[in-house]
Protein backbone atom coordinates (compact mmCIF):
# COMPACT_ATOMS: atom_id res chain seq x y z
CA UNK A 1 0.00 0.00 0.00
CA UNK A 2 1.33 3.36 -1.06
CA UNK A 3 2.17 5.96 1.79
CA UNK A 4 -0.45 8.09 1.98
CA UNK A 5 -0.57 11.76 0.48
CA UNK A 6 -1.12 12.96 4.08
CA UNK A 7 -0.31 11.61 7.55
CA UNK A 8 -0.52 13.66 10.45
CA UNK A 9 0.14 11.62 13.50
CA UNK A 10 -1.06 13.02 17.32
CA UNK A 11 0.22 16.03 16.34
CA UNK A 12 0.03 18.86 18.78
CA UNK A 13 0.75 22.64 18.71
CA UNK A 14 1.13 25.66 20.98
CA UNK A 15 2.67 29.58 20.25
CA UNK A 16 3.27 30.38 23.81
CA UNK A 17 0.90 29.10 26.37
CA UNK A 18 -1.73 29.13 23.18
CA UNK A 19 -3.01 25.82 22.29
CA UNK A 20 -3.83 26.06 18.63
CA UNK A 21 -3.35 21.92 17.82
CA UNK A 22 -4.82 19.04 19.76
CA UNK A 23 -3.58 15.77 19.88
CA UNK A 24 -4.65 16.05 15.69
CA UNK A 25 -4.59 12.75 13.82
CA UNK A 26 -6.24 11.43 10.20
CA UNK A 27 -4.70 10.82 6.72
CA UNK A 28 -5.57 11.50 3.41
CA UNK A 29 -5.43 9.25 0.26
CA UNK A 30 -3.11 10.31 -2.80
CA UNK A 31 -5.68 11.26 -5.28
CA UNK A 32 -8.40 12.69 -3.11
CA UNK A 33 -9.46 16.29 -2.14
CA UNK A 34 -9.89 16.34 1.59
CA UNK A 35 -11.27 19.19 3.36
CA UNK A 36 -10.43 21.02 6.70
CA UNK A 37 -13.68 22.64 8.08
CA UNK A 38 -13.51 24.85 10.73
CA UNK A 39 -14.05 28.83 12.06
CA UNK A 40 -11.33 31.00 11.92
CA UNK A 41 -9.26 30.60 14.40
CA UNK A 42 -9.56 26.64 14.56
CA UNK A 43 -5.73 25.82 13.76
CA UNK A 44 -6.11 25.04 10.12
CA UNK A 45 -3.68 27.45 9.01
CA UNK A 46 -1.28 26.06 12.33
CA UNK A 47 -1.77 22.85 10.51
CA UNK A 48 -0.78 23.87 7.04
CA UNK A 49 2.14 25.48 8.39
CA UNK A 50 2.95 22.41 9.70
CA UNK A 51 2.50 20.70 6.72
CA UNK A 52 4.41 23.39 4.73
CA UNK A 53 7.52 22.87 6.03
CA UNK A 54 8.04 26.50 7.45
CA UNK A 55 7.64 25.41 10.72
CA UNK A 56 7.86 21.89 13.34
CA UNK A 57 5.13 21.00 15.03
CA UNK A 58 5.29 20.99 19.10
CA UNK A 59 4.33 17.38 19.10
CA UNK A 60 3.59 14.10 16.61
CA UNK A 61 4.78 14.03 13.40
CA UNK A 62 3.73 14.91 9.84
CA UNK A 63 4.27 13.32 7.13
CA UNK A 64 4.01 14.16 3.30
CA UNK A 65 3.75 10.77 0.82
CA UNK A 66 6.19 9.09 3.69
CA UNK A 67 8.34 12.50 4.28
CA UNK A 68 8.53 13.93 7.70
CA UNK A 69 7.71 17.75 7.53
CA UNK A 70 10.52 18.47 10.54
CA UNK A 71 13.62 16.17 9.40
CA UNK A 72 13.12 16.05 5.64
CA UNK A 73 11.76 19.33 4.63
CA UNK A 74 13.62 19.95 1.93
CA UNK A 75 12.17 16.62 0.26
CA UNK A 76 8.15 17.72 1.33
CA UNK A 77 8.88 21.12 -0.32
CA UNK A 78 9.69 19.22 -3.99
CA UNK A 79 6.28 17.69 -3.91
CA UNK A 80 4.18 20.06 -2.46
CA UNK A 81 2.27 23.13 -3.64
CA UNK A 82 0.72 26.15 -2.20
CA UNK A 83 -1.81 28.67 -2.14
CA UNK A 84 -2.30 30.46 1.16
CA UNK A 85 -4.93 32.89 2.01
CA UNK A 86 -3.21 35.92 -0.04
CA UNK A 87 -1.67 35.38 -3.41
CA UNK A 88 1.90 34.83 -2.99
CA UNK A 89 2.70 37.39 -6.58
CA UNK A 90 4.87 40.12 -6.60
CA UNK A 91 2.21 42.97 -7.79
CA UNK A 92 4.88 44.89 -9.56
CA UNK A 93 5.72 41.75 -12.18
CA UNK A 94 3.93 40.45 -15.08
CA UNK A 95 1.97 37.39 -14.71
CA UNK A 96 5.19 35.90 -17.13
CA UNK A 97 7.53 36.94 -15.04
CA UNK A 98 5.64 35.81 -11.30
CA UNK A 99 5.88 32.97 -12.89
CA UNK A 100 9.58 32.52 -13.84
CA UNK A 101 10.75 33.68 -10.62
CA UNK A 102 8.91 30.57 -9.40
CA UNK A 103 9.86 28.02 -11.89
CA UNK A 104 13.58 29.04 -10.80
CA UNK A 105 12.38 28.56 -7.18
CA UNK A 106 11.99 24.70 -8.20
CA UNK A 107 15.37 24.58 -11.03
CA UNK A 108 12.41 24.41 -13.81
CA UNK A 109 14.19 26.81 -17.13
CA UNK A 110 13.71 27.03 -20.51
CA UNK A 111 11.42 25.56 -22.95
CA UNK A 112 10.06 23.52 -20.28
CA UNK A 113 8.97 26.23 -18.01
CA UNK A 114 7.81 28.22 -20.64
CA UNK A 115 5.37 25.61 -22.10
CA UNK A 116 4.36 24.62 -18.26
CA UNK A 117 2.99 27.96 -17.91
CA UNK A 118 2.20 29.09 -20.88
CA UNK A 119 -0.46 25.44 -20.65
CA UNK A 120 -1.24 26.13 -17.34
CA UNK A 121 -2.43 29.67 -18.39
CA UNK A 122 -4.41 28.77 -21.00
CA UNK A 123 -6.35 26.02 -18.95
CA UNK A 124 -6.85 28.80 -16.50
CA UNK A 125 -8.26 31.19 -18.73
CA UNK A 126 -5.98 33.73 -18.17
CA UNK A 127 -3.74 33.58 -21.14
CA UNK A 128 -4.54 36.50 -22.52
CA UNK A 129 -3.57 38.65 -19.14
CA UNK A 130 0.22 36.84 -19.66
CA UNK A 131 2.05 40.02 -19.53
CA UNK A 132 0.05 42.52 -18.02
CA UNK A 133 1.37 43.24 -14.48
CA UNK A 134 0.11 41.85 -11.58
CA UNK A 135 -1.49 44.71 -9.89
CA UNK A 136 -3.96 45.33 -12.68
CA UNK A 137 -5.96 41.89 -12.54
CA UNK A 138 -8.84 41.34 -10.75
CA UNK A 139 -9.15 39.38 -7.91
CA UNK A 140 -10.45 36.38 -9.35
CA UNK A 141 -8.00 36.41 -11.91
CA UNK A 142 -5.36 36.64 -9.37
CA UNK A 143 -6.20 33.85 -7.44
CA UNK A 144 -6.44 31.50 -11.13
CA UNK A 145 -2.38 33.08 -11.65
CA UNK A 146 -1.72 31.98 -7.97
CA UNK A 147 -3.05 28.29 -8.76
CA UNK A 148 -0.91 28.66 -11.86
CA UNK A 149 1.66 29.28 -9.52
CA UNK A 150 1.40 26.60 -7.38
CA UNK A 151 0.72 24.46 -9.91
CA UNK A 152 3.95 25.02 -11.85
CA UNK A 153 6.16 22.74 -10.79
CA UNK A 154 3.79 19.88 -11.12
CA UNK A 155 3.31 18.92 -7.00
CA UNK A 156 1.78 15.79 -5.81
CA UNK A 157 -0.28 17.83 -2.93
CA UNK A 158 -1.62 20.94 -3.39
CA UNK A 159 -2.49 22.85 0.05
CA UNK A 160 -4.94 25.17 -0.41
CA UNK A 161 -5.55 27.36 2.35
CA UNK A 162 -8.85 29.30 2.10
CA UNK A 163 -8.26 30.08 -1.37
CA UNK A 164 -11.36 31.34 -2.37
CA UNK A 165 -11.60 33.88 0.28
CA UNK A 166 -12.96 37.39 -0.73
CA UNK A 167 -14.31 36.25 -3.71
CA UNK A 168 -17.59 36.86 -5.39
CA UNK A 169 -19.53 33.77 -5.97
CA UNK A 170 -19.13 33.57 -9.75
CA UNK A 171 -15.00 34.00 -9.21
CA UNK A 172 -15.32 31.20 -6.57
CA UNK A 173 -17.50 28.82 -8.89
CA UNK A 174 -14.60 29.65 -12.02
CA UNK A 175 -11.81 29.06 -9.67
CA UNK A 176 -13.22 25.70 -8.56
CA UNK A 177 -14.14 24.50 -11.33
CA UNK A 178 -10.29 24.93 -12.83
CA UNK A 179 -9.09 23.53 -9.71
CA UNK A 180 -11.42 20.47 -10.41
CA UNK A 181 -10.50 20.30 -14.07
CA UNK A 182 -6.65 20.36 -13.79
CA UNK A 183 -7.51 17.64 -10.33
CA UNK A 184 -8.45 15.94 -13.26
CA UNK A 185 -5.90 15.91 -15.46
CA UNK A 186 -2.81 15.69 -13.04
CA UNK A 187 -4.22 13.36 -10.37
CA UNK A 188 -3.08 15.99 -8.17
CA UNK A 189 -3.97 15.11 -4.02
CA UNK A 190 -5.72 18.66 -3.03
CA UNK A 191 -5.67 19.77 0.82
CA UNK A 192 -8.37 22.45 1.49
CA UNK A 193 -8.92 24.30 4.56
CA UNK A 194 -12.17 26.24 4.60
CA UNK A 195 -15.13 27.76 6.46
CA UNK A 196 -17.50 27.27 3.54
CA UNK A 197 -19.93 24.43 3.67
CA UNK A 198 -20.88 24.24 0.02
CA UNK A 199 -16.63 23.68 -0.30
CA UNK A 200 -16.50 21.14 1.84
CA UNK A 201 -19.91 19.52 0.38
CA UNK A 202 -17.16 18.85 -2.77
CA UNK A 203 -14.40 17.48 -0.87
CA UNK A 204 -14.07 13.80 -0.71
CA UNK A 205 -13.65 13.63 2.96
CA UNK A 206 -13.91 16.28 5.48
CA UNK A 207 -11.88 16.16 8.69
CA UNK A 208 -13.77 18.66 10.71
CA UNK A 209 -11.15 21.13 13.34
CA UNK A 210 -12.61 22.46 16.66
CA UNK A 211 -10.39 24.64 19.10
CA UNK A 212 -7.83 22.89 17.67
CA UNK A 213 -8.66 19.34 17.95
CA UNK A 214 -10.25 16.90 15.13
CA UNK A 215 -13.91 16.50 16.20
CA UNK A 216 -15.34 14.44 13.24
CA UNK A 217 -13.54 12.82 10.13
CA UNK A 218 -15.18 11.47 7.07
CA UNK A 219 -16.91 11.18 3.97
CA UNK A 220 -19.78 14.23 4.06
CA UNK A 221 -22.85 11.85 3.41
CA UNK A 222 -21.37 9.78 6.12
CA UNK A 223 -20.84 12.12 8.27
CA UNK A 224 -24.55 13.57 7.55
CA UNK A 225 -26.26 10.02 7.55
CA UNK A 226 -24.25 9.88 11.30
CA UNK A 227 -26.87 12.04 12.82
CA UNK A 228 -29.97 10.23 11.54
CA UNK A 229 -32.41 10.66 8.69
CA UNK A 230 -34.87 13.19 9.06
CA UNK A 231 -34.94 15.36 12.55
CA UNK A 232 -36.70 17.74 14.22
CA UNK A 233 -34.71 21.53 15.01
CA UNK A 234 -36.35 23.69 17.12
CA UNK A 235 -34.81 27.52 17.85
CA UNK A 236 -35.45 28.27 21.16
CA UNK A 237 -34.97 31.22 23.67
CA UNK A 238 -34.29 28.62 27.09
CA UNK A 239 -32.68 25.57 25.49
CA UNK A 240 -31.71 23.74 28.42
CA UNK A 241 -35.59 23.79 29.64
CA UNK A 242 -37.16 22.90 26.26
CA UNK A 243 -34.93 19.84 26.28
CA UNK A 244 -35.78 18.89 29.83
CA UNK A 245 -39.31 19.58 29.09
CA UNK A 246 -38.88 17.18 25.88
CA UNK A 247 -37.48 14.61 27.21
CA UNK A 248 -40.28 14.61 30.64
CA UNK A 249 -42.70 14.51 28.57
CA UNK A 250 -42.06 12.73 25.25
CA UNK A 251 -39.18 10.15 26.76
CA UNK A 252 -37.27 11.38 23.43
CA UNK A 253 -33.81 12.05 23.42
CA UNK A 254 -31.97 15.24 22.31
CA UNK A 255 -29.47 17.84 21.79
CA UNK A 256 -28.78 20.70 22.54
CA UNK A 257 -26.29 22.81 19.47
CA UNK A 258 -25.81 26.50 20.23
CA UNK A 259 -29.52 27.78 20.73
CA UNK A 260 -31.36 24.91 18.79
CA UNK A 261 -32.57 22.10 20.26
CA UNK A 262 -32.57 19.02 18.03
CA UNK A 263 -34.89 16.27 18.33
CA UNK A 264 -34.84 12.76 16.39
CA UNK A 265 -38.09 10.82 17.00
CA UNK A 266 -39.06 8.04 15.15
CA UNK A 267 -41.98 9.85 12.71
CA UNK A 268 -40.70 13.37 12.82
CA UNK A 269 -44.28 14.90 11.18
CA UNK A 270 -46.96 13.37 13.60
CA UNK A 271 -43.92 14.40 16.56
CA UNK A 272 -43.75 17.86 15.56
CA UNK A 273 -47.28 18.51 15.65
CA UNK A 274 -47.58 16.94 19.04
CA UNK A 275 -44.62 18.62 20.13
CA UNK A 276 -46.23 21.77 19.63
CA UNK A 277 -49.38 21.23 20.81
CA UNK A 278 -47.64 21.13 24.10
CA UNK A 279 -45.00 23.58 24.09
CA UNK A 280 -45.66 25.90 21.42
CA UNK A 281 -44.92 28.70 23.99
CA UNK A 282 -41.76 27.77 24.30
CA UNK A 283 -40.44 27.06 20.73
CA UNK A 284 -39.78 30.30 18.44
CA UNK A 285 -39.46 28.25 15.22
CA UNK A 286 -39.19 24.54 14.12
CA UNK A 287 -38.05 22.88 11.07
CA UNK A 288 -37.83 19.29 9.70
CA UNK A 289 -34.76 18.52 7.37
CA UNK A 290 -32.32 16.12 6.66
CA UNK A 291 -28.82 17.12 8.45
CA UNK A 292 -26.22 19.17 6.70
CA UNK A 293 -23.10 19.44 6.70
CA UNK A 294 -23.24 22.51 8.34
CA UNK A 295 -25.59 20.67 10.87
CA UNK A 296 -22.79 17.93 11.23
CA UNK A 297 -20.38 20.97 11.88
CA UNK A 298 -22.70 22.53 14.87
CA UNK A 299 -23.50 18.88 16.55
CA UNK A 300 -19.25 18.00 16.79
CA UNK A 301 -18.06 21.74 17.34
CA UNK A 302 -20.75 23.04 19.27
CA UNK A 303 -20.65 26.25 17.61
CA UNK A 304 -21.96 27.36 14.11
CA UNK A 305 -18.91 27.46 11.25
CA UNK A 306 -19.13 31.05 10.82
CA UNK A 307 -18.66 31.93 14.12
CA UNK A 308 -15.10 33.58 14.38
CA UNK A 309 -12.72 32.91 16.81
CA UNK A 310 -9.98 35.07 15.79
CA UNK A 311 -10.31 38.42 17.82
CA UNK A 312 -9.73 35.62 20.74
CA UNK A 313 -6.69 34.50 18.97
CA UNK A 314 -5.26 37.53 17.63
CA UNK A 315 -5.04 39.02 21.73
CA UNK A 316 -3.48 35.61 22.69
CA UNK A 317 -0.77 36.32 19.74
CA UNK A 318 0.17 39.66 20.52
CA UNK A 319 0.55 38.97 24.24
CA UNK A 320 3.19 36.40 23.74
CA UNK A 321 5.52 38.18 21.42
CA UNK B 1 22.46 24.76 -9.62
CA UNK B 2 18.88 25.68 -8.27
CA UNK B 3 20.42 28.06 -5.43
CA UNK B 4 22.03 29.97 -8.49
CA UNK B 5 18.80 30.14 -10.68
CA UNK B 6 17.20 31.40 -7.33
CA UNK B 7 19.67 34.43 -7.31
CA UNK B 8 19.68 35.14 -10.86
CA UNK B 9 15.79 35.39 -10.43
CA UNK B 10 15.21 37.27 -7.30
CA UNK B 11 17.92 39.63 -8.69
CA UNK B 12 16.07 39.98 -11.75
CA UNK B 13 13.12 40.63 -9.87
CA UNK B 14 14.27 43.77 -7.87
CA UNK B 15 15.79 45.60 -10.69
CA UNK B 16 12.13 44.78 -12.53
CA UNK B 17 10.10 46.72 -9.73
CA UNK B 18 12.43 49.08 -9.28
CA UNK B 19 12.00 49.92 -13.21
CA UNK B 20 8.77 49.75 -13.51
CA UNK B 21 8.29 52.43 -10.91
CA UNK B 22 9.95 55.20 -11.99
CA UNK B 23 8.73 57.63 -8.67
CA UNK B 24 11.07 55.52 -6.56
CA UNK B 25 13.99 56.11 -9.66
CA UNK B 26 13.32 60.12 -9.35
CA UNK B 27 12.53 60.59 -5.73
CA UNK B 28 16.12 58.71 -4.89
CA UNK B 29 17.90 61.15 -7.19
CA UNK B 30 16.06 64.46 -6.67
CA UNK B 31 16.08 64.26 -2.73
CA UNK B 32 19.96 63.47 -2.08
CA UNK B 33 20.66 66.50 -5.12
CA UNK B 34 18.48 69.08 -3.48
CA UNK B 35 20.38 68.43 -0.50
CA UNK B 36 23.51 68.65 -2.07
CA UNK B 37 22.58 72.31 -3.57
CA UNK B 38 21.32 73.42 -0.24
CA UNK B 39 23.61 72.59 2.04
CA UNK B 40 26.90 73.25 -0.27
CA UNK B 41 25.76 76.75 -1.15
CA UNK B 42 24.61 77.82 2.09
CA UNK B 43 28.10 76.86 3.58
CA UNK B 44 30.19 78.17 0.56
CA UNK B 45 31.82 80.77 2.09
CA UNK B 46 31.91 79.57 5.57
CA UNK B 47 33.59 76.48 5.41
CA UNK B 48 37.38 76.28 6.10
CA UNK B 49 38.84 73.10 4.91
CA UNK B 50 41.69 71.41 7.00
CA UNK B 51 45.12 72.82 6.38
CA UNK B 52 47.16 70.33 3.58
CA UNK B 53 44.04 68.72 2.38
CA UNK B 54 42.88 69.14 -1.72
CA UNK B 55 39.44 69.80 -0.88
CA UNK B 56 38.43 73.44 -3.02
CA UNK B 57 35.05 74.05 -1.87
CA UNK B 58 32.12 73.14 0.50
CA UNK B 59 30.08 71.74 -2.95
CA UNK B 60 32.60 69.68 -3.61
CA UNK B 61 33.93 68.36 -0.18
CA UNK B 62 29.95 67.36 -0.02
CA UNK B 63 29.74 65.37 -2.81
CA UNK B 64 31.36 62.03 -1.86
CA UNK B 65 28.64 62.54 1.42
CA UNK B 66 25.58 62.69 -0.98
CA UNK B 67 26.96 60.06 -2.83
CA UNK B 68 27.31 57.73 0.24
CA UNK B 69 23.46 59.17 1.05
CA UNK B 70 22.49 57.74 -1.84
CA UNK B 71 24.00 54.69 -1.61
CA UNK B 72 22.79 53.79 2.24
CA UNK B 73 18.86 55.02 1.21
CA UNK B 74 18.82 53.13 -1.61
CA UNK B 75 20.43 50.07 -0.19
CA UNK B 76 18.27 49.89 3.04
CA UNK B 77 14.74 50.55 1.58
CA UNK B 78 15.06 48.38 -1.50
CA UNK B 79 14.55 45.40 1.23
CA UNK B 80 11.32 47.30 3.08
CA UNK B 81 8.91 45.55 1.06
CA UNK B 82 9.98 42.13 2.73
CA UNK B 83 8.45 43.06 5.90
CA UNK B 84 5.42 42.46 4.40
CA UNK B 85 6.00 39.86 1.86
CA UNK B 86 7.29 37.86 4.06
CA UNK B 87 4.02 37.05 6.18
CA UNK B 88 1.70 37.05 2.93
CA UNK B 89 2.46 37.18 -0.37
CA UNK B 90 5.12 36.44 -2.75
CA UNK B 91 8.34 35.91 -0.09
CA UNK B 92 5.98 32.81 0.88
CA UNK B 93 6.34 31.05 -1.77
CA UNK B 94 9.92 31.22 -2.13
CA UNK B 95 10.13 29.87 1.52
CA UNK B 96 7.91 26.72 1.08
CA UNK B 97 10.23 26.30 -2.26
CA UNK B 98 13.07 23.57 -2.14
CA UNK B 99 15.62 26.38 -2.82
CA UNK B 100 18.22 27.21 0.35
CA UNK B 101 17.09 30.46 2.31
CA UNK B 102 20.81 31.52 1.51
CA UNK B 103 19.84 31.97 -1.99
CA UNK B 104 17.06 34.26 -0.81
CA UNK B 105 19.48 36.71 1.09
CA UNK B 106 22.29 36.30 -1.70
CA UNK B 107 19.58 37.13 -4.52
CA UNK B 108 17.96 40.14 -2.80
CA UNK B 109 20.76 41.69 -1.48
CA UNK B 110 22.50 41.48 -4.60
CA UNK B 111 19.61 43.03 -6.31
CA UNK B 112 19.37 46.08 -3.90
CA UNK B 113 23.46 46.25 -4.04
CA UNK B 114 23.03 46.85 -7.75
CA UNK B 115 20.22 49.14 -7.86
CA UNK B 116 21.98 51.03 -5.01
CA UNK B 117 25.29 51.24 -6.79
CA UNK B 118 23.08 52.09 -10.36
CA UNK B 119 21.64 55.15 -8.93
CA UNK B 120 25.05 56.08 -7.25
CA UNK B 121 26.14 56.03 -10.63
CA UNK B 122 23.90 58.48 -12.26
CA UNK B 123 24.75 60.82 -9.76
CA UNK B 124 28.20 60.91 -10.73
CA UNK B 125 26.79 62.23 -13.85
CA UNK B 126 26.13 65.55 -11.69
CA UNK B 127 30.14 65.63 -11.55
CA UNK B 128 30.63 68.64 -14.54
CA UNK B 129 28.56 71.13 -12.56
CA UNK B 130 31.55 71.36 -10.57
CA UNK B 131 34.21 70.85 -13.30
CA UNK B 132 35.22 67.85 -11.76
CA UNK B 133 36.49 64.89 -13.20
CA UNK B 134 37.47 61.99 -10.97
CA UNK B 135 39.19 59.68 -13.38
CA UNK B 136 39.06 55.94 -14.86
CA UNK B 137 41.07 54.75 -11.67
CA UNK B 138 38.80 57.28 -9.02
CA UNK B 139 35.67 55.99 -10.91
CA UNK B 140 36.94 52.23 -10.05
CA UNK B 141 37.49 53.20 -6.89
CA UNK B 142 34.18 54.57 -6.54
CA UNK B 143 32.50 51.46 -7.86
CA UNK B 144 34.10 49.04 -5.64
CA UNK B 145 33.19 51.66 -2.37
CA UNK B 146 29.37 51.44 -3.69
CA UNK B 147 28.95 47.66 -4.27
CA UNK B 148 30.63 46.38 -0.91
CA UNK B 149 28.86 49.57 0.95
CA UNK B 150 25.24 49.00 -0.89
CA UNK B 151 26.01 44.90 -0.28
CA UNK B 152 26.59 45.72 3.17
CA UNK B 153 23.04 48.10 3.59
CA UNK B 154 20.85 46.18 1.62
CA UNK B 155 22.13 42.99 4.20
CA UNK B 156 21.55 45.39 7.08
CA UNK B 157 18.00 45.82 5.95
CA UNK B 158 17.13 42.16 4.79
CA UNK B 159 18.27 41.31 8.72
CA UNK B 160 16.02 44.40 9.92
CA UNK B 161 12.70 43.88 8.16
CA UNK B 162 13.17 40.08 8.54
CA UNK B 163 12.15 40.75 11.96
CA UNK B 164 9.95 43.28 11.74
CA UNK B 165 5.97 43.35 11.92
CA UNK B 166 5.53 46.57 9.79
CA UNK B 167 6.84 49.25 7.34
CA UNK B 168 5.75 51.48 10.05
CA UNK B 169 8.61 49.94 12.08
CA UNK B 170 10.77 49.63 9.95
CA UNK B 171 11.41 53.36 8.70
CA UNK B 172 11.36 53.99 12.33
CA UNK B 173 14.31 51.24 13.10
CA UNK B 174 15.94 52.63 10.10
CA UNK B 175 15.83 56.22 10.69
CA UNK B 176 17.52 55.40 14.33
CA UNK B 177 20.30 54.26 12.17
CA UNK B 178 21.09 55.72 8.89
CA UNK B 179 20.99 59.39 10.05
CA UNK B 180 23.51 59.21 12.87
CA UNK B 181 25.58 56.90 11.18
CA UNK B 182 25.48 59.39 8.05
CA UNK B 183 26.59 62.32 9.98
CA UNK B 184 29.04 60.67 11.68
CA UNK B 185 30.66 59.54 8.77
CA UNK B 186 32.99 62.68 7.48
CA UNK B 187 30.09 62.93 5.01
CA UNK B 188 29.09 66.54 6.36
CA UNK B 189 32.14 67.92 8.20
CA UNK B 190 35.73 66.49 8.34
CA UNK B 191 36.86 64.66 11.35
CA UNK B 192 39.67 66.93 12.15
CA UNK B 193 37.70 69.87 13.04
CA UNK B 194 34.83 67.78 15.15
CA UNK B 195 34.86 67.69 18.97
CA UNK B 196 36.72 64.48 20.42
CA UNK B 197 33.92 62.59 21.41
CA UNK B 198 32.88 63.02 17.92
CA UNK B 199 36.02 62.09 15.98
CA UNK B 200 36.01 58.76 18.10
CA UNK B 201 32.20 57.95 17.21
CA UNK B 202 33.37 58.70 13.46
CA UNK B 203 36.75 56.42 13.73
CA UNK B 204 34.49 53.70 15.29
CA UNK B 205 31.66 54.27 12.45
CA UNK B 206 31.85 52.04 9.23
CA UNK B 207 30.52 54.32 6.92
CA UNK B 208 33.15 56.62 7.86
CA UNK B 209 35.82 54.61 5.60
CA UNK B 210 33.18 54.58 3.41
CA UNK B 211 32.88 58.15 2.85
CA UNK B 212 36.81 58.46 3.22
CA UNK B 213 37.06 55.89 0.20
CA UNK B 214 34.49 57.79 -1.61
CA UNK B 215 36.66 60.64 -1.25
CA UNK B 216 39.58 58.90 -2.56
CA UNK B 217 38.19 58.09 -5.93
CA UNK B 218 36.56 61.63 -6.07
CA UNK B 219 40.24 62.89 -6.00
CA UNK B 220 41.67 60.04 -8.32
CA UNK B 221 44.34 59.38 -5.48
CA UNK B 222 45.91 62.18 -6.79
CA UNK B 223 45.81 64.83 -4.17
CA UNK B 224 45.75 64.43 -0.49
CA UNK B 225 41.97 64.57 0.64
CA UNK B 226 40.00 64.48 4.11
CA UNK B 227 40.14 60.94 5.11
CA UNK B 228 40.16 58.89 7.64
CA UNK B 229 42.61 56.64 6.44
CA UNK B 230 44.11 55.14 2.76
CA UNK B 231 42.53 53.73 0.19
CA UNK B 232 43.36 49.69 0.82
CA UNK B 233 42.57 50.40 4.60
CA UNK B 234 38.82 52.05 3.25
CA UNK B 235 38.11 49.04 0.87
CA UNK B 236 39.01 46.81 3.33
CA UNK B 237 36.92 47.96 6.29
CA UNK B 238 34.14 48.05 4.09
CA UNK B 239 34.42 44.93 2.47
CA UNK B 240 34.46 43.80 6.14
CA UNK B 241 31.22 44.94 7.08
CA UNK B 242 29.62 43.70 3.83
CA UNK B 243 30.62 40.45 4.87
CA UNK B 244 29.39 40.86 8.44
CA UNK B 245 26.40 42.00 7.27
CA UNK B 246 25.78 39.71 5.16
CA UNK B 247 26.12 37.06 7.44
CA UNK B 248 23.87 38.83 9.97
CA UNK B 249 21.37 38.40 6.97
CA UNK B 250 21.99 34.60 6.83
CA UNK B 251 21.78 33.75 10.04
CA UNK B 252 18.40 35.54 10.67
CA UNK B 253 16.62 33.82 7.40
CA UNK B 254 17.71 30.18 9.07
CA UNK B 255 16.29 30.87 12.63
CA UNK B 256 12.86 29.62 12.82
CA UNK B 257 10.34 31.39 11.08
CA UNK B 258 7.05 31.39 13.08
CA UNK B 259 7.59 31.36 17.11
CA UNK B 260 7.16 28.22 18.96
Amino acid sequence: MPAPAVNIQKVSHHYGSHQALRDVTFQVTPGTLYGLLGPNGSGKTTLFRILSTLMPPSEGHAQVFGLDTAREPSAVRRRIGTVFQEEALDEALTVRQNLRVQGALYGLHGAERRERAKDLLRRLDVADRATDPVADLSGGLRRRVDLARGLLHRPDLLLLDEPTSGLDPAARRTFWSAVHQLRAEEGTTLLLATHLMDEAERCDRVGILSDGALVANGAPDTLKANLGDETIWLKTDAPISLRDRIEAQFGVSTRIVGATVQVAPAAPPTFLSSLYDALSDHIRSATIRTPTLEDVFMVHAGVSPTDSREHVLAHRDTSDE
Amino acid sequence: MSALRTIGALTAREMLKFVGDRSRVLGALAQPLALWGLLGLGFQNTFRPPQGTAEASYVAFLFPGILALVLLFTAIFSTISIVEERTSGFLQAVLVAPTPRTALVFGTTLGGTLLATAQALLFLGALPLIDHAPGVAGVGMIVAVCLLTGLAFTALGFAIAWRMETTRGFHAIMNLFLLPLWFLSGALFPVEGAAPVLQVLMWGNPVSYAVSGLRHGFHGFADAPTALAGPGVCLAVTGAFAVLMTGLAVWQVRRPFFQT
